[in-house]
């Protein structure tokens, strides 16, 4: 039992992660109906603009952690939001009313740039940092020996997810920016005749994606201490795993299928094997969609004849 | 007049300056914040283990000031180029028709080229093993392009058939035995079987529902091979896979084999050139067999489906098994491909079958322009002898790949041949601009 | 040659969520003849069709089919690409759906699939190119030929369907519907978008399907022109419901059928009716 709550702990952690990446993922869908195979690597810049301006803040000899993670935060976020932009700019505004492939396409050219850059840019080796926010509580001794335990940076991931996520549905539901996003949705052209700006929304629609991702970055290196230059493909596979699995299109599909694949993951790896546990989660997902073609909580597709 | 966009007056000199300098500055402005942390930093792991770092800003400066620079050339480029820009206009529409004129003796003189390399570049093995690499690459395009370009289904994860053919033939050689004359044709059954075994029960997915389904299919492949060490040597790979024979008959020095049979001095050439036409021919019976398929019933039904999978039905046709088997017929020809890349490289390992893989040959299918055979065989020597030629950029060459790819993309988003060949005819052929032909939802 | 009629409904109910587009609706289409389907915006013609032609599973509800040797079909039972191929329905779109970037000779070789796929031997003979193979091929050209030339199309064969006439490509859709052979040939909306001439063309064209092939035709159509005709009968939806049924003699001056136009209730429209008269 003991066990369990622990998986328990650590699978919700790593599908907040997660959920963070596929909602980036679901909102580009959802609005120019592409997948934004860059996604994953933009969130792996987050990751390293996270991890430079810490090691930056520190060495100028701040030492109010709380502080630091503010501003890293900030930072991360303002600077990968602009490699979202630019990104949609160069790369998929041009596509936009092209075939299907070609903006796929392209986006996948665009994450090789990216890797790249960041492998030439700051090199191929794994770029660990020392543990930042430290400690944590017990939650539960049982007789085996075996704690139950909630570290600090456990917290800080899950409480950081809930407020942008929070944040983040009252954009798209109270504001107008929400309102626009929303419309393009459901169709650009009736939306742009009312007056709605929709190359700023989709511009917005991937900065805010890339602000998720750049957060989910920092927590990833906050949480496991490290990036390299190839951390964008798997969890951005993941993380697009899981926007499909919840429905891709639906924002909290994205984050429900972004659980589930923390959650399976983690239980596989406690329960079963570590080396399988990318094969499960992925064998899940085509289950689930063999049984629900298009996802969680993603609205059938019903197509008129 | 138009003081927002002198790009479209074509005419004021000061207010195109003015514009072109506040863009380009923008640019640059851009660019500074883009690379200030990534390139102005730089944090390597010191000696200690500590993670330490050191800044750039000469660099930072320098990429800055290029991106600036570039802004003015791409606008002035712009200015010159006609008021609408973009890299479309480079091809005018008779250059277009010309390229078709050309296409029609393209076909047979590069196939003659083809035929001829061996013997042109017999000395130059660099050439050759490049131009086995290529084969390759031509064979997985057109058979990924019976299921993308035909059937207009979208397969992420093609290099998992690859691996099939590959293991296939890997395992069944080395563990058992066989021939690569016999399992040539398994791997091409088993890479079928699996593709039935995946399309089955996800065949009836939708648009990128199904791509991410054979995305996690590859990967799932991929991450089996490499854990399931018993069977498949995990990340070490399979090696000492035998070398292909002509039929039985060995290419190698000293009694039986072929050099010896034949009274000539051994040279380890002779063994590429087997392999090159080995390829050759292996990537012309992929091409027979698909333009054969595209005029039976079975490619046209393909071909329906991909342009309206609603009226395919009303007309009686079963969409499940006619996909099933487009998809099959992908899977089989990489299936055929793979067992040859084990017996030319005589070792295998999971890190020849990720996902990248897919990529290019997905990439090579789509700037190919769908559907076309000649299309797929010039984007193949496109995209790998480009890479092959990027190869002195060395870390670089990934970078300039993907750019290359967005700008391709960009520049042609239908392809290098735009345009579809009816598959049967009354009174003349009239080929058909790709703007008609549909790409599929599947 | 059966007695019974070519298509009955029984009680056809199609429910979309709280929506109910067809409302325990019967009627029944005779053989060999013209039955028109009309009825205002959202009465659920179209709804109607695609519960015939499979495209929607009714909630509840028996179409049944029954071909002039006297073997029955239900529709609701069959897979969708079987109500083609077996029980020989073929139907077109309101909105067309032809295959664009096909010629129009390689639209009508499609429908011939189930046909040329036999001949074929399921493709392996084809691949070899036997003789009867292609003695095969070459009857499915002449069928396209012939329904091309029906048509008015033989000269446009060779162009992609897409780049036809919107008026052609409604006549192209229909040619391809008869390349399957049916038995029941179900059209919706034909001469929607056609000029009076193109309209007049196509009026031709199904009595001549029906008469010279001895298909029996379900059609859905808002020109009255057309309809009154053409139809040897009529049956009227409205909100899911049928309203009346009857010779086209009887619905045009059926009340009901004319409040359900306008929008009105019987009275109004009796009283509109005699106005008029
Ligand atoms: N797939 C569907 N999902 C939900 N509602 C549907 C669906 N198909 C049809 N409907 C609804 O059923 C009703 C009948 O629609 P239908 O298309 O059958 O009308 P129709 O008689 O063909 O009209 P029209 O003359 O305009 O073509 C409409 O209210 C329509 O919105
Ligand atoms: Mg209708």
């Amino acid at each position: 039992m003991d066990y369990f709550a622990q998986q328990l702990i650590n699978g919700l952690v790593l599908g907040s992660i997660y959920g963070l990446i596929a909602i980036g993922y679901t909102m580009v869908y959802g609005i120019v109906g592409m997948i934004n195979f860059a996604h994953g690597d933009v969130f792996m810049i987050g990751g390293f603009i996270a991890l430079i301006s810490f090691l930056v803040l520190v060495s100028i000899g701040l030492t109010a952690v709380p502080v630091i993670l503010l501003i890293v935060l900030l930072v991360a976020m303002a600077i990968t939001a602009l490699y979202g932009w630019t990104i949609e700019r160069i790369a998929y505004r041009p596509l936009r009313h092209s075939f299907r492939l070609a903006p796929m396409l392209s986006a996948i050219g665009m994450s090789f740039v990216l890797t790249n850059f960041s492998q030439v840019s700051q090199g191929a080796r794994v770029k660990p940092v020392p543990p930042i926010v430290t400690g944590g509580y017990t939650l539960h001794e049982g007789e085996s020996g075996f704690v139950v335990q909630l570290s600090n940076i456990q917290i800080v991931v899950v409480i950081t997810t809930i407020v942008l996520l929070g944040l983040f549905t009252w954009l798209v539901s109270r504001t107008r920016l929400g309102r626009d996003m929303r419309a393009c949705e459901q169709d650009q052209t009736m939306a742009a005749l009312l007056g709605v700006d929709v190359d700023r929304t989709i511009s917005m629609t991937f900065v805010i994606g890339a602000a998720l991702a750049a957060v989910a970055g920092m927590m990833y290196l906050l949480y496991y201490g490290l990036v390299d230059f190839f951390m964008g493909f798997v969890a951005g596979i993941k993380a697009f795993t899981a926007a499909v699995l919840g429905g891709i299109g639906s924002l909290p599909g994205a984050m429900l299928g972004g659980l589930a694949i923390g959650l399976i993951e983690t239980f596989w790896s406690a329960y079963f094997s570590v080396e399988y546990k990318d094969v499960a989660a992925f064998s899940i997902l085509i289950v689930v969609l063999i049984f629900m073609p298009t996802g969680l909580l993603g609205r059938p597709e019903v197509e008129k004849v | 007049m138009s003081a927002s966009h002198p790009a479209s007056s074509n005419g004021s000199e000061p207010v195109g300056a003015a514009f072109i300098l506040k863009k380009a500055f923008l640019s640059a402005l851009v660019a500074l914040g883009l690379f200030s942390l990534m390139i102005g930093v730089r944090t390597e792991a010191g000696q200690s283990g500590q993670l330490e770092y050191w800044t750039r800003f000469g660099d930072l400066a320098s990429l800055v000031a290029a991106v600036f620079v570039g802004s003015i050339i791409v606008e002035l480029l712009r200015l010159w180029l006609g008021p609408r820009g973009g890299l479309g206009s480079f091809v005018p529409p008779s250059v277009q028709s010309g390229l078709s004129i050309a296409g029609r003796y393209l076909a047979p003189a590069l196939l003659i080229f083809t035929f001829l390399v061996p013997v042109i570049f017999y000395n130059q093995r660099y050439i050759l093993d490049l131009g086995i690499l290529v084969l390759t690459y031509v064979m997985l395009g057109w058979g990924l392009n019976v299921v993308v370009g035909l059937a207009g289904l979208l397969d992420l994860g093609y290099v998992a058939f690859y691996a099939v053919g590959a293991y296939s033939y890997g395992l069944l050689s080395t563990t058992f035995g066989l021939s690569f004359w016999i399992c040539l044709p398994l791997a091409g059954i088993l890479a079928a079987f699996w593709g039935v075994l995946l399309g089955f029960p996800v065949l009836r997915l939708r648009g990128d529902y199904l791509a991410i389904v054979t995305l996690a299919f590859g990967e799932i492949i991929r991450l089996v091979l490499i854990n399931w060490q018993d069977v498949t040597g995990g990340p070490n790979g399979v090696s000492g896979i035998p070398r292909p024979t002509l039929f039985g008959i060995p290419l190698t020095p000293g009694e039986g084999g072929l050099a010896a049979m034949l009274g000539i001095p051994f040279s380890p050439t002779h063994r590429i050139v087997f392999l090159f036409y080995l390829i050759l021919a292996l990537a012309l019976l992929t091409n027979w067999v698909t333009i054969r398929l595209r005029r039976l019933p079975i490619g046209r039904a393909w071909e329906a489906l991909r342009e309206d999978e609603v009226a395919c039905r009303a007309l009686g046709i079963n969409i499940t098994t006619t996909k099933l088997t487009a998809f099959a017929t992908g899977a089989m020809f990489g299936g055929f491909a793979g067992a040859f890349f084990a017996t030319r490289q005589g070792f295998i390992s999971p890190e020849s079958f990720t996902f990248q893989e897919s990529a290019l040959v997905l990439a090579i299918v789509v700037l190919g322009g769908m559907g076309s055979q000649l299309g797929v065989a010039l984007a193949a020597l496109a995209m790998i002898g480009g890479f092959e030629l990027f190869r002195s950029l060395e870390v670089y060459r990934m970078l300039v790949f993907g750019l290359a790819m967005v700008l391709i993309m960009i520049w042609r988003p239908r392809g290098i041949v735009g345009h579809r060949a009816p598959t049967v005819f009354l009174e003349k052929s009239k080929s058909i601009s790709s703007d008609l032909v549909k790409e599929g939802h599947g | 040659m059966s007695s019974a009629p070519i298509l009955a409904l029984e009680n056809l109910t199609m429910r979309f969520g709280g929506i109910v587009a067809v409302n325990a609706l019967s009627f029944t289409a005779q053989r060999k003849q013209i039955t028109a389907l009309i009825g205002p915006n959202g009465a659920g013609k179209t709804t109607v069709f695609n519960c015939i032609t499979g495209f929607y599973k009714p909630t509840s509800g028996i179409i049944r089919l029954t071909h002039d040797d006297g073997a029955q079909y239900e529709m609701q039972k069959l897979r969708d690409f079987n109500i083609s191929k077996q029980a020989k329905v073929a139907r077109t779109f309101q909105n067309i759906r032809l295959f664009p970037g096909m010629t129009a000779l390689e639209n009508l070789m499609v429908a011939q699939h189930n046909a040329l796929m036999r001949a074929s031997g399921f493709t392996v003979l084809g691949l070899l190119g036997v003789p009867s193979w292609r003695a095969a091929e070459q009857s499915a050209i002449d069928a396209a030929v012939f329904w091309l030339k029906r048509v008015g199309l033989i000269d446009r064969a060779d162009d992609a369907a897409g780049n036809l006439a919107y008026g052609d490509q409604r006549r192209l859709e229909i040619a391809r519907a008869m390349c399957t052979g049916p038995a029941l040939l179900c059209l919706d909306e034909p001469a929607a978008g056609l000029n009076a001439r193109e309209s007049a063309a196509l009026s031709e064209l199904l009595l001549s399907i029906r008469s010279d092939h001895g298909t029996s035709i379900l059609l859905i159509e808002h020109d009255m022109s057309v309809v009154m005709e053409i139809s040897d009968r009529v049956v009227v939806m409205d909100y899911g419901v049928k309203i009346a049924e009857g010779t086209p003699r009887e619905i045009r001056d059926d009340p009901k059928v004319i409040a359900a136009y306008l929008g009105t209730d019987e009275e109004e429209a009796a009283a509109v009716m005699e106005a008029e008269a």
